[in-house]
């Protein structure tokens, strides 16, 4: 067989979400943070893409596309932001900001 | 050819996503996320998303990653502290992984057959051409909104990085 | 016809005064309160005239009140032969108590010339409801004028709101007229339930196939409503506190309309009584034993307005004996000439009050004859008439019951002649303590009353004389209730005439020609002299039978049992309970983005299970 189930695409975008989401949960940094939610964003791109080759649409390809805009401008905010926060604490661990506390 | 293509670059991206989370030193972390990016291109690739995937590279790999790899640089990240605190996610955190990975797996198998396929040249709907044509009649109002939340982006990142004036 | 412009005219004065009479001098105050009531008795004359002979009656219905299923409540007012004589009653006797009023409450002290606004607004209230009463053409109209009566009277009573008897009188009157109104509540539901309606009409003409027994029960409730409203046995204990009130609200509402109420919400359900022979019998029984009570304790009173309200409590058992045996327009007779003598009498009294600048001591007075020769002869004529000497009215309405006890039981007959006696002798008792004799008093210028109390008062007094001479009341209402046997006999009327003279003769010997015997009776039967003046202990034995226990037990059982532990713990309860699961619900914002995150991933799970189980797996 030379044909690749659709179903393995998919269940590779779960791998790579599921990746994504034990990183954000179980690391310190902030950066390291962020970069787990752009793999979480890159496992949804695959499955986008995956279920536009399934329907025989470019609409996936379009949905992938702009969420890869917002992926970019969601990064440069975010990096200016933890750059305000490493200059206002010096620190960059995530356990640390918790100011929200009650 | 189509499955050993897959394979190989299915498992680079595994591999490197697992590094990611694994790596203490972030510009590991950094340079192994290019990695799965790279290997996500070719996968794209396999599925006929020639503009995706050339755009994966360009944006994603290219800049977003550079850019990542600026900051990191700038604030001189080092290695993680040790010390993990919160209960919450030490109680749950594992469980729900599974679960949520379990979940998926199993919805994604129920639903999808095995009989569609996918191989390479079966959707050739992913050019440019074809890609532009929907960007700017379907979806041009997104394509407008983006440009303005672009636009948003960059003022508010200049704002908030610049240096206070004295 | 426009009927119901014979309660509104009342209740238009009432809002008058009530909302604005603050500010009216008192002369404007008169013109609404006094001319509202005259106004709604001219309407009353035209409407009776242009009724002509009344065989039927004539309803005008309003508006439909209640809806539920097939049984139905109007807002109907009717007139028939009944209610002819009671909207005169009312509104005349009302009329002349108000006219009596400007006079009396000229002097009040306190802020707005002493509440005068306020006291003329709560009578003209009063009327409101008492007409509404009598108008009613079924149960629950009625009952709302029952209810309203009885708040009037309450307010009223308690008119010097800051003397503790007076609001402790008004509180009296008030609870325990509801317990009479229990009973008539209950009397009502067993009617709803038996015929389906509370139209009088339906009712009345269904009685006649219904069973005895249900019939007998439905009396008997109506009595209790009526022992509450007309102070009959065990329910009378409010109305001799009612003194406490101005004199004129003794007069109107405890003499002559609101007291009466329930003799005329039984001689309206005669229908209802007459079929069931049982419930008939209670009343008669109750009525007598009510009149020889109350007329044993009016002996040995001192003070002159008490001395009157047992004579009404004994009157009113009259009326009761008169419904009791079967002769109704007897009752309602004794009604209408009691209503003119009894006034007469209560505003007489407060004449002599008035005179004395308030003493109401029958031991302070004594020799008023010359000093207020007026009021002397008005209130003779209504002794004369109340002591039942003929051809004065209280002798035809008295006579009438007594014949007529005679012929159902004869010793109701006997029992009822000896009240008579008695009636006799404290009503002349009064009068010779009050007017014979040396001036025992402190007053230095006893004056008579100016003109505006005294034309009323003679009015009465002509009414006392010769109303039931004039007045053929029987004759006019036999045509509405079912015939008694008549017939005279004289030898029966002689005997009760005898007894009348016999009294009055008694409290001559005793307290005009030899005072001294009066105190040496009193002595030689202390223990029954003490019994007779404390009333017999009722108000004491109620008191430690029923108030006290229920008083203790309500604080003890419903106040801190029930509404501190049960209901405040349970709204205080309810209120611990959600600041404790605030509390647990708080832990989860630690401020640590990780746990959120966490949360986040456990809610997306339980979201994706939830689609999954909901959406059904193909």
């Amino acid at each position: 067989m030379t044909e690749v189930p659709i179903s393995w695409y998919l269940t590779l975008s779960a791998i790579l979400f599921a990746l994504g989401v034990a990183g954000f949960l179980f690391r310190r940094s902030i950066i390291t943070v962020f970069m787990s939610i752009e793999l979480m964003l890159n496992a949804v791109n695959l499955s986008f893409i995956t279920f536009s080759y399934q329907l025989k649409q470019v609409n996936g390809h379009l949905f992938a596309f702009f969420v890869m805009v917002v992926a970019a401008a969601e990064a440069a905010v975010g990096l200016a932001i933890i750059l305000t926060i490493f200059k206002n604490r010096s620190t960059l661990n995530i356990d640390d900001i918790d100011s929200m506390k009650n | 050819m189509d499955i050993f293509l897959f394979l190989v670059f299915a498992i680079i991206a595994v591999v490197a996503a697992i590094n990611v989370v694994v790596q203490t030193h972030p510009i590991s972390s950094a340079v192994s996320l290019i990695g799965v990016m790279g290997s996500l291109a070719v996968l794209y690739l396999l599925l006929g998303a020639e503009f995706l995937a050339a755009a994966q590279v360009i944006v994603y790999a290219g800049a977003i990653m550079v850019l990542f790899i600026f900051v990191i640089m700038l604030l001189n990240a080092g290695t993680e502290a040790k010390r993990g605190r919160s209960l919450t996610v030490q109680l749950l955190g594992v469980p729900l992984l599974v679960a949520l990975l379990g979940l998926l797996a199993y919805f994604v198998q129920r639903l999808f057959p095995q009989s569609v396929a996918v191989h390479f040249g079966g959707f050739t709907g992913g050019t440019a051409l074809a890609v532009g044509r929907a960007l700017f009649t379907t979806y041009l109002l997104p394509f407008e909104v983006t440009s303005l939340l672009i636009l948003i982006a960059i003022i508010g990142a200049m704002v908030l990085a610049r240096k206070e004036m004295d | 016809m426009q009927l119901w412009l014979i309660p509104l005219l009342p209740l238009a004065g009432f809002a008058i005064n009530g909302l604005f009479g603050r500010r009216f001098s008192k002369g404007l105050v008169n013109v609404f309160a006094v001319g509202s009531v005259v106004l709604s008795f001219a309407w009353v004359l035209k409407t009776i005239l242009a009724l002509g002979d009344l065989n039927s009656a004539y309803v005008e219905h309003y508006y439909t009140w209640i809806q539920s299923g097939t049984f139905t409540v109007n807002w109907d007012f009717a007139v028939d032969r009944l209610t002819a004589v009671m909207l005169l009653v009312v509104t005349g006797i009302g009329s002349l108590i108000h006219i009596y009023s400007i006079g009396y409450m000229a002097h009040e002290h306190g802020p707005n010339h002493g509440g005068y606004y306020r006291f003329f607004a709560y009578m003209n209230l009063f009327m409101f409801f008492m007409l509404i009463l009598v108008l009613g053409a079924n149960f629950l109209v009625l009952f709302v004028g029952w209810e309203g009566v009885g708040l009037c009277s309450y307010l009223l009573i308690g008119f010097y709101f800051d003397k503790k008897f007076a609001t402790d009188a008004g509180n009296k009157a008030f609870i325990v007229n509801r317990i009479g109104d229990f009973g008539f509540s209950l009397a009502m539901f067993y009617i709803v339930k038996n015929f389906g309606s509370l139209d009088f009409s339906t009712v009345f003409s269904r009685a006649a196939n219904a069973p005895v027994e249900v019939l007998t029960l439905i009396g008997l409730l109506l009595m209790v409503g009526a022992a509450g409203k007309s102070a009959q046995i065990p329910l009378y204990v409010w109305l001799p506190d009612a003194m406490a009130g101005p004199t004129p609200v003794s007069a109107l509402i405890h003499a002559a309309t609101m007291v009466t109420a329930g003799v005329y919400m039984t001689a309206r359900s005669f229908p209802i009584y007459t079929h069931a022979p049982i419930a008939m019998e209670v009343i008669a029984v109750i009525g007598i034993a009510t009149a020889f009570f109350a007329a044993t304790i009016g002996i040995a009173q001192n003070d002159i307005k008490k001395v009157f309200a047992y004579s009404t409590v004994s009157q009113l058992g009259y009326m009761f004996v008169g419904v009791g045996v079967g002769a109704f327009s007897a009752g309602i007779y004794h009604l209408v000439t009691h209503a003119f003598f009894k006034a007469l009498l209560f505003l007489g009294s407060g004449s002599v009050i008035h005179a004395l600048s308030g003493e109401q001591d029958l031991r302070n007075m004594g020799g008023l004859r010359s000093k207020i020769p007026w009021t002397f002869w008005t209130m003779m004529c209504a002794g004369v008439a109340i002591a039942g000497i003929p051809p004065f009215s209280g002798f035809y309405s008295k006579d009438e019951i007594l014949l007529a006890a005679y012929r159902h039981a004869p010793w109701m007959y006997w029992l009822g002649t000896v009240t008579a006696g008695i009636t006799a002798f404290y009503v002349f008792r009064a009068m010779f303590l009050a007017f014979f004799g040396d001036y025992r008093g402190h007053e230095h210028h006893p004056h008579e009353s100016p003109p505006v109390m005294m034309i009323p008062l003679t009015i009465l007094a002509l009414l006392s004389l010769g109303g039931g001479y004039f007045f053929k009341v029987p004759h006019f209402l036999s045509a509405f209730f079912p015939p008694l046997e008549a017939g005279e006999d004289s030898s029966l009327m002689a005997i009760s005439v005898a007894a009348g003279l016999v009294g009055i003769l008694i409290a001559y010997i005793l307290y005009v020609a030899k005072p001294a015997v009066a105190d040496s009776l009193a002595g030689s039967f202390k223990g029954l002299y003490t019994l007779i003046l404390n009333k017999y202990f009722v108000d004491e034995v109620y008191d430690a039978t029923v108030v006290n226990p229920v008083v203790s037990g309500s604080r003890a059982l419903l106040w801190k049992g029930v509404d501190v532990e049960v209901i405040d713990g349970m709204a205080n309860g309810v209120a611990s309970r959600a600041r404790d699961v605030g509390g647990v619900l708080r832990l989860l914002q630690s401020g640590n983005i990780r746990s959120y995150a966490a949360w986040v991933l456990f809610g997306s799970v339980m979201v994706i299970v939830a689609l999954g189980v909901a959406g059904g797996l193909r």
